[in-house]
């Protein structure tokens, strides 16, 4: 995501949350996030070993982080698309029915506003929808 | 009289040091031994530990369930009505150690818990007593001979999953219903408020028949997901996000069987001109209805977080409406006269200030608060938030997501084309709020807003036998009405034919 990369990131993660990711995959094996919306703990990025959520068609693939697809809501990302998150882990208890929760530790979603520039090249390049087939 | 801290001298209620689970009428240790902290939001301190609960807890409250159902479906309506008012007298004759008790467990000032979520509690299972007393099933007469009988049965035993934001009434909401048709249930509180249902299961565990209800703690990847995925309940019942939302279903495809939402929103209130045409008891609502966007610090699904006001009195409203905010009281959520208790959990607390965060890079304007609450002595471990305002526009995210803390985002609109425009500019679609001095205007307006529940010159009443639930992606079903004994019952049909004839087909 540095200066030079052609390509921007729509998520990235924190040393927190790749340390817990790795917790948990040495528990559960490969995994996946899906990005929460709505009440409770709605904006909570849940955490599910690979393919226990089924991805719709119109679900965006947002990247990687530490090897695991992240995704959100296509209707979702739309009013979401012009921040990058950030996935971080910080004490808590976890919500719904995501991995970490009884780890005392929950992931947790920070954002950051893409300025004008970035937005534009993100436009350029519209992100993918739909599942990722497995070890694309 | 703020009222001492649960366990302290001169306290209302104590809770237990551990709590089990309550199935089949008995206080069951978890099968694997395990139990979890529960923290009081109030000072962050744990006060009890909960069982932390798995597959094998789940099954054993199914059994309990099953084994219980198929004389709980047969008890007369007369009956289970009658065992729904013992449970409300119950409660109301012990309605202030349970306010405090809530309180104490998600941290909502007293206030509340005393005038509002427990004479709820204790409505709603008389209403749904009296709900199914009335109700009948249909019979159509197909031609002279033959008559289609339409009965009303229960589904047998159902999952329920609730949330933490007003764990006595959600649980309300989903019990009454659910047992007045004649179910029985497997419940699952929510991790981060496990303790006042218990104390509830104390309190009225035995008017129940055993097993007729059953109430199992945990997390929900290791108790929630066994329940939702399991083919021994023919309905799950679920309150929270979109993401557990669509798993839940998703779980249910796998059995068949048919599900609930409820799933939030981000609800409009808005505000035409003439509220301000008077300066009269009408504006001071108005005001006050602003100002609801701080009840229960904000975590309602249905919190009025996006204000829309009309641009004519944009300023002057404003100006009125920090000012209101400015006056909300906060301090020890166990002095009924604190307005902003605590945030329910740590997570939470996180969330809002990620939020607080993203809403001053986009640009948005602090009008008051911003920040967290820091509150003293015992408090000071507490998880508390300023009642926060925030100008700016709708494109942005504070005006997108449930926030789920004291905060609101407000716009401004130019006439009621574009008051519904931004009010409907959002995926959701749960609650909204209409104010106006013009019944046509409100009648319209709350017609064309498409959200579930739209309060118009009111907010935040929750009244039994008013229907609630939500448009677009704020869930299915409607509860809180008569209406909710259909998502618990089955419709049998039996078709007779009077006529001694044969029908000449063979």
């Amino acid at each position: 995501m540095g200066e030079g990369d052609d390509r921007l990131e729509r998520v990235t993660a924190t040393a927190a949350a790749l340390e817990l990711i790795e917790t948990l995959r040495a528990a559960h094996g490969p995994l996946m996030f899906h990005q929460s919306g709505g009440c409770c703990d709605g904006s909570a990025p849940m955490c599910y070993p690979a393919g226990e959520f089924k991805i719709g068609a119109r679900d965006v693939w947002l990247g990687e982080i530490a090897g695991c697809d992240v995704y959100i809501g296509g209707q979702q990302y739309e009013r979401w698309k012009h921040t990058q998150l950030i996935i971080d882990a910080v004490p808590g208890r976890g919500a719904g029915f995501s991995l970490e929760a009884p780890e005392g530790l929950r992931f947790l979603t920070r954002s950051r506003v893409f300025d004008e520039g970035e937005q534009a090249r993100l436009e350029a390049q519209p992100p993918r929808r739909g599942p990722v087939p497995h070890g694309e | 009289m703020t009222f001492a801290f649960p366990n302290t001298e001169g306290a209302v209620v104590s809770f237990d040091s551990r709590y089990e689970n309550f199935i089949g009428g008995e206080w069951v240790a978890p099968a694997k031994g395990q139990y979890f902290e529960n923290p009081t939001p109030v000072t962050g301190q744990t006060f009890c530990e909960v069982a932390r609960s798995t597959a094998e807890d789940v099954e054993r409250a199914l059994d309990a369930a099953h084994g219980a159902r198929k004389a709980w479906g047969r008890t007369s309506v007369a009956d289970r009505a009658q065992v729904l008012n013992q449970i409300a007298d119950r409660i109301e004759d012990n309605l202030e150690m349970l306010a405090v008790a809530e309180t104490w467990d998600n941290g909502k000032p007293v206030r509340e818990s005393l005038a509002a979520d427990l004479p709820l509690v204790v409505d709603h299972f008389r209403y749904f007593a009296g709900c199914i007393r009335a109700q009948e099933g249909s019979h159509g007469e197909i031609d002279h001979d033959t008559v289609a009988y339409q009965f009303k049965e229960p589904l047998g035993v159902v999952g329920q999953i609730i949330p933490w934001n007003f764990p006595l009434l959600m649980a309300a909401w989903k019990l009454a219903p659910a047992l007045a048709a004649g179910n029985c249930v497997v419940l699952k509180p929510a991790e981060q408020t496990p303790a006042s249902i218990m104390l509830l299961m104390k309190l009225v565990g035995d008017l129940l028949p055993a097993g007729v209800l059953n109430v199992v703690n945990g997390f929900g990847l290791e108790t929630g997901k066994p329940l939702a995925q399991s083919p021994r309940v023919a309905k799950i019942a679920f309150t929270g996000e979109t993401t557990t939302g669509r798993l839940i279903m998703q779980y249910a495809s796998e059995n068949l069987i048919p599900v609930t939402l409820e799933l939030g929103g981000k609800s409009p209130n808005v505000f035409f001109a003439d509220v301000w045409a008077h300066d009269d008891d009408f504006r001071s609502k108005a005001l006050e209805g602003f100002t609801m966007f701080a009840l229960n610090q904000g975590e309602v699904c249905t919190c009025p977080s996006r204000a829309l006001i009309e641009s004519s009195i944009y300023g002057e409203f404003l100006e009125a409406a920090v000012e209101r905010t400015k006056a909300i009281k906060t301090g020890n959520p166990l002095d009924p006269q604190t307005m902003l208790g605590a945030q329910a959990s740590t997570d939470q607390l996180e969330k809002i200030l990620s939020y607080l965060d993203i809403g001053k890079q986009e640009g948005a304007e602090i009008l008051t608060g911003g920040k967290r609450l820091e509150q003293s002595g015992d408090l000071a471990g507490g998880y508390y938030v300023e009642p926060t305002i925030f100008a700016g526009r709708n494109a942005m995210r504070v005006f997108q997501e449930e926030i789920f803390g004291p905060v609101v985002s407000v716009a401004e609109f130019d006439g009621f084309d574009q008051a519904i425009e931004i009010a409907n500019d959002t995926l959701y679609g749960l609650g909204a709020g209409v104010w106006t001095r013009d019944g046509t205007q409100a009648y319209r307006a709350g017609r064309a807003i498409e959200a579930g529940r739209v309060w118009t010159n009111c907010y935040h009443l929750y009244p039994a036998h008013a229907a609630f639930g939500g448009y677009k992606q704020s869930g299915i079903g409607r509860e809180n009405h008569k209406m909710m004994l259909a998502h618990y019952q089955q419709t049998k049909n039996l078709l007779v034919s009077y006529s001694g004839k044969p029908m000449g087909f063979f």
